[in-house]
């Protein structure tokens, strides 16, 4: 009994560092920096009613800098295009084009876009004269507050876009109503000089 | 106590110390079991950190593959893949934001206003429009809060979704792609040229890099300005 006293507090100390050691190891387990009294967006929330975070803006809401684009709301019947039509904006109107109007519109614009074909009302096609005659304003509305089954775009496309796609329908509507003596010339020389019309067709698309 | 045997075995029975008039207690082989006990015990030790280690980084608690259950039984195979909705059409927020952005209901009713509208299984979907109530998406990618991920960044520097989200147009329940591990983001901080793509691509899912990638990615990394690699794997590049 009295040999084991002398020789016990040296293994008892080096057991209870051990043990010590093995707790601080654990507490690398506890992830609290991981997971923290913070919101995150859209993360859900035990104290608001509704459970969201994010709070809904009050109604009429000016969102920070909207001010500036203030010019971009046209009235539904005026035919002027508030911003410089460049390739750059119409090549930002193809992109959200392709992103937001073609799934039902269609890449063309005929109105034949997969969700058309898959069973939503197919929309009016952009050639048909009605829509070709119809002041830029009035895309701008569409977008902006919806027509028929399509509801609005205001939250996806902000107002300058709205314009690139706006711009870039009015290429798709050209597209199929262009008259050759619009064209420069070396497309119009390829288009008249091109023989076989196969050949010319092929070039012409590769233009574009 | 029983680890004096183990530590200091030779206190119990060396020769040494053996006394004429101190009755031997243990047998020899009690030497043999003191230091198997020792080398064992390390062994182990060594084991459980493998293990631990290994379990850390298995899809077990990484999550990776696992296809998640929602409230909605939402399809990206259906809608990105074969309908070819893109990404952004939903996600709006990815280009110009650190969150890709959740659509709200609107923007499913977009569609199924008519189309499904008397499907069952998207009750949920019109009930939250109806209501407003949000409809409780489960989070398949959740970084620990101390890391503060950009996605408008990545886009804008060549990297595609994914590369990051793997197959999303094959996925019909999403599941994490990636172990989302911070030694996973630093494979790709320390040498980003492997996934880059032209602007073009980016969110095309099906895009493999070509042949010359090694070429093309270093022509991008310069067209895109891309960060040198100190900055790129600095800690408050990620973490604030």
């Amino acid at each position: 009994m009295s040999s084991a006293a002398r020789f016990s507090s040296l293994p008892r100390l080096a057991g209870a560092v051990c043990a010590a050691a093995c707790l601080l190891v654990l507490g690398g387990c506890r992830q609290d920096m991981a997971r923290q009294p913070k919101y995150r967006a859209l993360a859900p929330s035990t104290f608001f009613e509704d459970g969201r975070s994010e709070r809904q803006p009050v109604e009429n809401t000016v969102e920070r800098g909207a001010l500036a684009d203030d010019d971009l709301n046209i009235p539904k019947d005026s035919n002027a295009f508030p911003l410089p039509v460049t390739q750059q904006l119409l090549e930002r109107g193809q992109e959200r084009y392709k992103i937001f109007c073609s799934p039902c519109h269609g890449l063309q614009g005929d109105g034949n876009g997969m969700i058309a074909i898959r069973g939503m009302k197919h929309p009016p096609s952009y050639h048909q004269d009605r829509l070709r005659q119809a002041p830029v304003g009035y895309f701008y509305d569409v977008i902006t507050h919806g027509f028929g089954a399509m509801y609005d775009y205001s939250a996806q496309i902000p107002p300058r876009d709205r314009w690139a796609i706006i711009a870039y329908v009015r290429a798709l509507q050209l597209s199929r109503n262009a008259p050759a003596a619009d064209l420069p010339p070396a497309l119009r020389q390829k288009l008249g000089a091109g023989g076989a019309p196969a050949a010319a067709a092929h070039a012409g698309g590769a233009e574009k | 106590m029983w680890w004096s045997l183990v530590l200091r075995p030779q206190l119990v029975c060396s020769p040494h110390k053996r006394n004429a008039n101190m009755a031997q207690i243990f047998h020899r082989s009690s030497n043999f079991v003191a230091r198997a006990t020792l080398v064992l015990a390390l062994s182990a030790g060594g084991l459980a950190l493998a293990v631990i280690g290994g379990l850390a980084r298995s899809p077990y608690l990484t999550n990776q593959n696992v296809a998640r259950q929602q409230p909605v039984q939402f399809s990206h195979k259906h809608h990105a893949g074969d309908v070819g909705i893109d990404c952004r059409y939903c996600h709006t927020s990815v280009e110009s934001s650190a969150v890709a952005g959740l659509p709200p209901t609107k923007t499913c009713m977009n569609c199924h206003s008519v189309l499904f509208s008397n499907a069952g299984y998207l009750e949920p979907v019109r009930e939250s429009f109806r209501t407003g109530q949000s409809i409780a998406w489960v989070k398949v990618h959740r970084l620990p809060d101390f890391v503060y991920f950009n996605h408008s960044i990545h886009i804008n520097k060549g990297v595609g979704c994914a590369s990051c989200h793997g197959p999303v147009n094959q996925m019909p329940l999403l599941w994490q792609a990636s172990p989302l591990l911070m030694s996973w983001c630093l494979d790709c901080h320390r040498n980003p040229e492997p996934n880059l793509r032209p602007k073009s691509e980016i969110f095309n899912m099906d895009w493999k890099a070509p042949a010359n990638q090694a070429e093309l990615g270093k022509k991008l990394a310069a067209e895109y300005k891309l960060r040198t690699t100190a900055e790129l794997i600095s800690c408050s590049t990620c973490h604030r």
